[in-house]
C-alpha cells in the first residue's frame, strides 16, 4: 500500500507492507534513526514521537495508521535558532547519561509542554511515567523540563 | 517485533466496515487506537489475515448527555474521558479509571470500546464501566443490540459480540454529584493492575463495587455490595471482597496475595466514598 506522511515538515510518499511500523518507517525507510526502540512492546517510551502533535508510541501505531498524518520526531524540533528549549534544559541541567532514552523523553516532555506550559514537579512526573530511564533516577529529567517551561516551554 | 502479514482495509464509515466485517467474516479483527491488538500481533498471539482500521471514524468518538443516560461513542480515547466536562460532571468514576490507565502517549491512541472489546480482565475501563451498570451498544447485520456489561465479558479476553458485530457506543446512567473510588494496585507506574477496584454510590441507594483483575473477567464484587445494603460496617463488608472469585496465580501475583489486596483496595475505595 502507498502512505503519504509528512516528516518534521518535509512530505514523503512510499509503498510499504500494511504491517510496517511506524518505527521501522522512520527508522529504516527514511532513515530517521534518532527514534530508539527500546523495549519494543509500548512500556519504555523510547521511541515516542508526535503523530499530529500528539505524543504516541511509535512501536505500537501502523505506519498505514499514520497516512495523510503529520510526524515530528527529535530530529525536527532544533531549529534554525538552536536546540528547542527543551532540549536545551536537558543539556543545561545534565538530564541524561548513557542518551538512550533521551529521544523519546525529549518528545514526551515536548508534548507536556504544550498541553500543561507551567506543570508542577508531580505532573511533570506523570507525564513522563511513560518512559524509563535507567541511567539518571530522573531528578535530573525533572529539573530539565522545569529549565525548559521557564526558558520558552514547548516550542 | 514484526506483526504477521494481514491486509490492511480502512473503513470510511460504520456501514464499510461491517460490510468488511461481514465479508471477511472471523479472519478479520478490528483496529482502533491499536494498543491492546498491535501488542498482541507482534507477539504473534494475534494473526488477522485482515485488519479492518476504524481509527478514523470521528463519528464514533463523543461524549453525549442523553436525558438521565451519558452515551460515549465507543472510539473516545482514554484522553478525552480523562478530560471531558460532562464526564467529569456526570460519570466521574470513568475519568478516575481513564487517568489511571497506562500513560500519556497509550491514553493518546487507546479508545474506551477497544478496551472493553479486548475485554482484558485488568482493564480499568472495564471495572468502571461495569460498576456503573453501563450498556453496550453494539451494530451488527440485523440491526442494534444493548449488551449490560456484566453479560458482555465472557472470559478472558472473550465478550459477547458476534462475529460481525462492532461495538459501537457505551451508554451510561448519569451519576451526578454521587460519590465514586477507584482503587489500583500496579507492580510498576504504567503496569496493568494487579488489582482494582472501581465502587460508585448507586442512585437508587447502596454502592456498587467491581474488581479486575480477580478472576477470568472483571467482576461484581456482590457479597460486598449485599453485606453493605444489610449495614455491615464497610471493613468487614471489604472481608468479603474475594467471596466467589478466581483470581489468577501467575508470576505476577498469587491467588492469595490477589484476594488480600481485594480486600484491602475495597477497604480503601470504601474509605473514599
Amino acid at each position: 500500500m502507498r502512505v503519504e506522511i509528512t516528516v518534521n515538515g518535509q512530505p514523503h510518499s512510499r509503498e510499504i507492507e500494511p504491517r510496517l511500523l511506524l518505527v521501522h518507517f522512520l527508522r529504516d525507510t527514511l532513515s530517521l534513526t534518532g527514534t530508539h526502540i527500546g523495549c519494543d512492546t509500548s512500556s519504555c517510551g523510547a521511541c515516542t514521537v508526535l503523530l499530529d502533535g500528539v505524543a504516541i508510541k511509535s512501536c505500537t501505531v501502523l505506519a498505514a495508521q499514520a497516512d495523510g498524518c503529520a510526524v515530528t520526531t527529535i530530529e525536527g524540533l532544533a531549529g534554525e535558532d538552536g536546540l528547542s528549549p527543551v532540549q536545551e534544559g536537558f543539556r543545561q541541567c545534565h538530564g541524561l547519561q548513557c542518551g538512550f532514552c533521551t529521544p523519546g523523553m525529549v518528545m514526551a516532555a515536548t508534548a507536556l509542554l504544550a498541553e500543561r506550559p507551567d506543570p508542577t514537579e508531580q505532573e511533570i512526573r506523570n507525564g513522563l511515567k511513560g518512559n524509563m530511564c535507567r541511567c539518571t533516577g530522573y531528578q535530573m529529567i525533572v529539573e530539565s523540563v522545569q529549565w525548559a517551561a521557564a526558558n520558552g516551554g514547548a516550542r | 517485533m514484526i506483526p504477521a502479514a494481514f491486509s490492511y482495509v480502512r473503513a470510511g464509515s460504520v456501514e464499510e466496515a461491517l460490510d468488511e466485517l461481514s465479508r471477511h467474516g472471523g479472519a478479520a479483527r478490528l483496529l482502533a487506537g491499536g494498543h491492546s491488538l498491535l501488542p498482541a500481533m507482534k507477539l504473534r498471539r494475534a494473526e488477522p489475515g485482515v485488519l479492518i482500521d476504524i481509527g478514523r471514524l470521528r463519528e464514533l468518538s463523543y461524549v453525549r448527555a442523553d436525558g438521565d443516560r451519558i452515551a460515549v461513542g465507543a472510539l473516545t480515547s482514554h484522553r478525552t474521558l480523562e478530560r471531558d466536562p460532562v464526564v467529569a460532571e456526570q460519570v466521574p468514576l470513568l475519568a478516575a479509571a481513564a487517568r489511571r490507565i497506562g500513560d500519556q502517549q497509550v491514553r493518546n491512541r487507546g479508545t474506551i470500546g477497544g478496551s472493553l472489546a479486548h475485554a482484558d480482565p485488568a482493564a480499568d475501563l472495564a471495572g468502571a464501566v461495569l460498576a456503573l451498570d453501563g450498556v453496550l451498544v453494539a451494530r451488527g447485520p440485523s440491526g442494534v443490540r444493548e449488551i449490560p456489561a456484566r453479560e458482555f465479558f465472557t472470559g478472558r479476553c472473550r465478550n459477547a459480540l458476534a462475529a460481525a458485530e462492532l461495538l459501537t457506543e457505551i451508554r451510561l446512567p448519569a451519576a451526578p454529584g454521587r460519590s465514586y473510588a477507584f482503587e489500583k494496585f500496579s507492580r510498576r507506574a504504567l503496569d496493568w493492575a494487579v488489582v482494582g477496584v472501581a465502587a460508585q454510590e448507586r442512585p437508587g441507594g447502596g454502592v456498587a463495587v467491581a474488581l479486575i483483575g480477580m478472576g477470568p473477567t472483571p467482576v461484581r464484587a456482590t457479597a460486598v455490595e449485599e453485606a453493605l445494603a444489610a449495614g455491615t460496617p464497610a471493613a468487614e463488608a471489604a472481608r468479603l471482597a474475594a467471596q466467589g472469585c478466581e483470581p489468577p496465580d501467575n508470576a505476577v501475583a498469587s491467588a492469595s496475595y490477589r484476594a488480600h489486596l481485594a480486600e484491602v483496595l475495597v477497604t480503601r475505595a470504601m474509605a473514599a466514598l
